[in-house]
């Protein structure tokens, strides 16, 4: 597919609505085979993105590839390479799991009997062959999320779009979506999945894009985030507060090779310095403050989580969410 | 899983080919509507049944107290409405409908596969057309179990249906507008309520010439009105003779009326249609 190996390619994307700019220069670039994580608090355009990578939204501006077709002037051609599983189960809720899977399988033309092994495979993969007669509507939320998923993947798609496929579910039922992700993913799929879960994109995720106001404003993977807020730090604890000048001094000297400021606060005893070999650096503190003679009441190596990387990235006071599950406020018709 | 994963056929190149999918992407979607009737037959019991319902009710229980024009029989009188009623109110299903699939994302979906684009709405017409057809027969035989007869023959009786199917076909298109349009419960409200008094301001029930002024010019211009007026000259019904010039056009007006319906709701909806991705 294409010459580019991407299996997604956006370019400057814009997308205005009405006074909100949605999109505002969104460029992404998805390897084939990897799953990448759009990581971004509600109304950062993660939806409106997926939505236009889809061909389902035309964009004011820029360009967009998926599968090596152009997704407005070659949007047929796209729609037979991707599946997509969006934000809310878009099922039918008084049709059986079967009689749904059936039917959009007819719509991808596989013929009468074509569509029917095809629903009844899926419905095995899915666990799904018990209830499969039950209408949807008497579905369970992680139920239906896998119905869906199983929907957006009667072909089989090399690229596949999930627009927060675990919103709204319960633990159990975000496992299992979880898995079938993973099992998807080692059969080479494409994934690209939106989240407002850290936890999310930290575990299926080998890139993360962070998105925020219509672009994405960081990018690598999970650590490579997590570094790029700043390196690990050595936290050092003293028993006596005149022991802090020594200290300090010491830790100075160790994390003077990162050449960063050490943090004294003098309330709690406690030393801080960014450093760039942790591990060395962690020995060479305990080494020099026994042999000062100070007594440490803790010596600690810290690692940034991802939450301080959103929170650093987008500026904001909270982090969008540190636990699936729970929030689905944002139901509407214009989400 | 590539290994058992089926391979779909590219769109075909030539017109007939893409006229084929056309038709069996919109037959796939009136399977669906009619799956839906098997599966949950209750809300279709209750779409047939209200309108049988309220025949009942005005011919036995109000019936007595309207003197009809010219003397006839109020039966006579009362039938050809309801089946004109039963079509403004078909407008309430395919309203729900649309707009509950766009707020499902069912609708983006079907946008998303490789199907053709016009399915959605041909394959919606298609079930909507069937079901009123099949309301239209219960009203019918609900109407013949009262007394209530056509007189001109049954080339007349045929016409006079057709015309009936017309204002419903005509009111489809502007349900699939209006259920694009619709955004979240409360203008799904708006439009059920709006269509009762589409319903009753038109000379289903009583004269527009006894309604007050402006009231009476909006119910002699109602589409419905003239439908009703032609379907009853049409059976041989007894009506009201009004002196103005849309009474006295009725029958060019039921057809005119509805094919202007359609002419401006139709490209509106497609329209709509395909703005969704704008
Ligand atoms: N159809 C629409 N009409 C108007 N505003 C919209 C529409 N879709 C999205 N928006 C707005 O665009 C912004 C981005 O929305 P969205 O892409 O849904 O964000 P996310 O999926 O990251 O929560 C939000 O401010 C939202 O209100
Ligand atoms: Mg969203």
């Amino acid at each position: 597919m294409g010459g580019t190996g991407h299996a997604v390619l956006a370019e400057g994307l814009r997308k205005r609505f009405g006074a909100t700019e949605a999109l505002a220069g969104f460029d992404l670039a998805v390897p084939e085979g990897t799953v990448c994580g759009l990581l971004g608090p509600n109304g950062a355009g993660k939806t409106t993105a997926v939505r236009v990578l889809t061909t389902l939204l035309r964009p004011d501006g820029g360009r967009a590839e998926v599968a090596g077709f152009d997704v407005v002037r070659q949007a047929a051609r796209a729609r037979h390479r991707i599946g997509l599983v969006g934000q809310h189960a878009a099922l039918d809720e008084v049709l059986s799991g079967r009689q749904n899977l059936e039917m959009f399988g007819r719509l991808y033309h596989l013929g009468a009997a074509g569509a029917r092994s095809r629903a009844g495979e899926l419905l095995e993969r899915f666990g799904l062959t018990g209830a499969a007669g039950r209408p949807v509507r008497l579905y369970s939320g992680g139920m239906r999320r896998r119905l869906d998923l199983a929907a957006g993947l009667i072909l089989s798609p090399p690229v596949l779009f999930l627009d927060e496929p675990t919103t709204g579910l319960d633990p159990r039922g975000r496992t299992d979506v979880w898995e079938a992700v993973g099992s998807l993913v080692s059969g080479g799929t494409t994934v690209l999945l939106t989240t407002q879960y850290l936890e999310e994109a930290d575990r299926l995720a080998g890139r993360i894009c962070v998105v925020d106001a219509g672009r994405v404003i960081a990018e690598g993977s999970p650590s490579e985030l997590k570094a790029s807020i700043g390196a690990d730090r050595v936290t050092v604890v003293v028993r006596r507060e005149a022991d802090l000048p020594a200290a300090a001094a010491i830790v100075a000297r160790v994390a003077a090779r990162g050449a960063s400021p050490v943090a004294v606060d003098r309330d709690t005893r406690r030393i801080s310095a960014p450093v760039t070999d942790p591990v060395a650096a962690l020995t060479e503190v305990a080494r020099a403050l026994r042999d000062a003679g100070v007594q440490a009441e803790d010596i600690a190596l810290r690692r940034p989580t991802l939450d301080e990387v959103f929170l650093r990235l987008t500026g904001r006071e909270q982090a969008p969410g540190r636990e699936p599950g729970g929030r689905d406020a944002a139901r509407g018709a214009v989400a | 899983m590539s290994g058992t994963a089926p391979v779909a056929p590219a769109p075909p190149r030539t017109a007939l080919g893409r006229l084929g999918w056309a038709v069996a992407d919109g037959w796939t979607i009136t399977r669906r509507d009619l799956s839906h009737w098997a599966r949950r037959p209750a809300p279709v019991v209750v779409g047939l049944l209200f309108p049988v319902m309220t025949v009942l009710m005005f011919a036995y229980l109000l019936g007595g107290g309207i003197t009809v024009p010219g003397g006839g029989d109020y039966r006579e009188f009362l039938v050809p409405g309801m089946f004109a009623m039963t079509m403004v109110f078909g407008v309430e299903t395919t309203f729900a409908a649309v707009a509950g699939d766009a707020a499902k994302g069912v609708t983006d979906r079907f946008r998303s596969l490789p199907m053709a684009a016009s399915a959605v709405v041909t394959g919606r017409s298609a079930a909507d057309m069937l079901a009123s057809v099949l309301g239209l027969a219960v009203m019918v035989a609900c109407g013949l179990a009262i007394g209530w007869r056509w007189h001109n023959g049954p080339a007349a009786a045929l016409a006079a249906v057709g015309l009936l199917l017309l204002l419903r076909f005509a009111l489809l298109w502007v349900g699939i507008y209006l259920g694009l349009v619709a955004r979240g419960p409360e203008a799904v409200a708006a439009v059920q309520i709006l269509v009762w008094p589409l319903g009753f301001v038109s000379n289903t029930f009583a004269s527009p010439a006894a309604m007050p002024g402006w009231l009476g010019v909006i119910a002699e211009a109602n589409p419905l009105s003239a439908t009703v007026a032609a379907v009853r000259e049409l059976f041989g019904n007894p009506g009201w003779d009004g002196a103005s010039w849309a009474a006295q056009h009725a029958m060019t007006l039921a057809v005119v009326w509805p094919l202007a319906l359609v002419a401006v709701f139709l490209p509106l909806a497609v329209r709509r249609h395909r703005d969704l991705g704008r």
